[in-house]
């Protein structure tokens, strides 16, 4: 069953004229492309993520006008450890590409492309939460699922899946509205006392 | 409002800032089913993520089956068999179908229609018969396998599924005369929850939520996957996208659906529903109990499973809320390195701030129940 599975990635059969385009347009910063199983990939350098996506965005040619998913994968043991991935889509041409770039484990930081595509706010906020990448110049970069006494990120490969977390008492989360509730009984009943 | 209220389907909190009964701010917080989809599909083999990802929408998991499915063989270079495609193609149209009941029928009751809301029911329970009939199961389903489906189907289904759709459709004619033409429903759905398209593209917002605007995106024509290119079917469009064209839309879709379960049923292939392949093929129980061959493959499945090539593809379905997503990383051992679910209700979520903007409290109720958050998918 073994053999056959381990086959090398399949050349791309033709060469899908979005990366052709960006390698054209952005010579120093696309690192690589590839199109695995028809997949348009082009890996960028984070430092000019902004102005690729941009590009892609408004060039008439390319469109995107719909970012369809940022998340990151952690490749434990390689540097740069994670990678920060996007899904993009174009409406008026029907095609897609996706682009990654990078980022270190010491200073997991990326530009937000909340600026180029609103909808990348709650995808941002997603992949921080559970990879802990910071994107730089969101707007409200929080948790999104987990609470804020959360510790760690769940999704990195050395957080284990049995973890416990410590528990958080309902007292501290809960002690300003209990305060606000008190304070409005004591108005609203104390005259009858 | 929220997480628990009455009068929304899902939990998800809703802070809202008020002047009077007008909206001035809001603050939608998902998150409350959170359970680490993705965690526990990177920690099992290929085939055990399947019954989590029926888990991610209850009223359209077979729509959810075959994404996965589909995104799994493109990694493993695979294609199901003809037969199989079809009978996929039909059970994510039934589920579609479901997603609408489901839809449709929440809304009314959250507006005070609770008749409209038991014949949705009524007619849901129809849909789920079929599932039942596929699977042996009416909700978690687990129906599509990595190369073809875990059975075929059972004798005399197409007769079933005719008169269930029907019979269903049937039922929905009756909701069409409660609501459609109804004042109340309509002064509540009218006007309430636009953007402008342009918005709703920028967030990502797919589906009915999209074509209501007038956008004609849908993943089955864009980009058709199992057999839509062999099918004939509309995609309904809106020009408003206010909550009643939202409504309308699904309820267009619904009678596509039927168009396209009608069609496939006419064009059914006979053949096998699994790959030849013993590397994916589940073998037959009876043959793993008594033939050696099939003894080794079942137990070669079972303790490495499918061992992909090292890679990474994203395979869209248009899923009943939206574009549905799946992107696996291969590392090339038997299980996924990252396995991503991209998910309708989340993006979809994320505009209700913007679509209850200045709107009256009241109006939260309607603009939810069409954006449809389904809270195990929107979460995971």
């Amino acid at each position: 069953m073994s053999d056959g599975t381990q086959q090398p990635i399949e050349a791309p059969r033709s060469d899908p004229a979005v990366l052709a385009l960006l390698r054209e347009r952005f010579p120093e910063a696309v690192l690589a492309t590839h199109a695995y199983r028809g997949d348009a990939t082009a890996e960028v350098a984070p430092a000019s993520l902004l102005e690729v996506c941009t590009f892609l965005r408004d060039d008439p040619a390319l469109a995107f006008d719909f970012l369809v998913d940022v998340t990151a994968v952690d490749y434990i043991g390689s540097v740069p450890r994670f990678e920060v991935v996007y899904h993009l889509y174009s409406l008026p041409r029907n095609h897609r590409v996706r682009l990654k770039a990078r980022v270190p484990e010491e200073s997991p930081r990326i530009a937000s492309v909340t600026s180029i595509w609103r909808g990348a706010n709650w995808l941002e906020r997603e992949t921080f939460d559970m990879y802990g990448i910071h994107f730089e110049g969101h707007p409200d970069l929080r948790r999104i699922y987990l609470y804020e006494e959360f510790q760690g990120h769940p999704l990195r490969k050395d957080y284990p899946k049995e973890k416990r977390q410590p528990l958080v008492t309902a007292r501290d989360v809960a002690a300003p509205q209990a305060a606000r509730s008190e304070a409005r009984d004591r108005e609203r009943y104390g005259r009858w006392q | 409002m929220g997480p628990s209220h009455p009068s929304t389907h899902g939990t998800v909190k809703i802070t809202l800032k008020l002047d009077g009964e007008r909206i001035v701010d809001s603050q939608v917080e998902v998150g409350y089913l959170h359970r680490g989809f993705e965690k526990e599909c990177e920690s099992g083999e290929y085939y055990k993520a399947i019954p989590y990802t029926d888990r991610l929408n209850y009223a359209s998991p077979m729509i959810n089956n075959v994404g996965y499915c589909l995104a799994a063989e493109k990694l493993f270079g695979v294609a199901a068999p003809i037969r199989a495609q079809y009978l996929r193609t039909i059970a994510c149209e039934l589920s579609r179908m479901s997603d609408h009941f489901t839809c449709i029928g929440a809304a009314a009751l959250e507006l005070a229609a609770l008749t409209p809301f038991l014949y949705c029911v009524q007619a849901r329970e129809q849909i789920w018969d079929l599932h039942e009939s596929l699977c042996g199961a009416r909700v978690t389903t687990n129906y599509v396998r990595i190369g073809g489906l875990q059975s075929d189907l059972q004798p005399g289904f197409e007769e079933i599924c005719r008169a269930k759709v029907a019979a269903a459709l049937r039922l929905f004619g009756d909701v069409d005369e409660l609501l459609t033409k109804n004042p109340i429903f309509r002064d509540r759905m009218e006007g309430t929850g636009a953007l402008p398209a342009e918005t709703l593209l920028a967030y990502g917002v797919t589906g009915p939520l999209l074509r209501a605007a007038g956008v004609p995106y849908d993943v089955r024509r864009a980009e058709p996957y199992l057999v839509y290119d062999r099918l004939d079917f509309d995609v309904p469009v809106g020009a408003s996208g206010d909550n009643y064209d939202r409504y309308l839309v699904r309820f267009a879709e619904l009678r596509q659906s039927a168009r396209i379960i009608e069609q496939a049923l006419r064009d059914l292939p006979d053949g096998p529903v699994d790959v030849e392949d013993p590397r994916f093929r589940w073998p037959a129980k009876g043959k793993v109990f008594n033939r050696m061959e099939e003894l080794i493959d079942q137990f070669k499945l079972v303790t490495e499973g499918m061992r992909p090539p090292a890679g990474e593809v994203y395979q869209a379905v248009e899923g009943a809320n939206g574009e549905l997503g799946f992107y696996l990383v291969s590392n090339g051992t038997g299980k996924p390195w990252k396995c991503r679910c991209r998910a309708p209700s989340f993006s979809n979520t994320q505009a209700l701030r913007d679509m209850i903007q200045g709107a009256l409290l009241a109006d939260v109720i309607p603009t939810f129940d069409m954006v449809n958050m389904i809270g195990g998918e929107c979460d995971r």
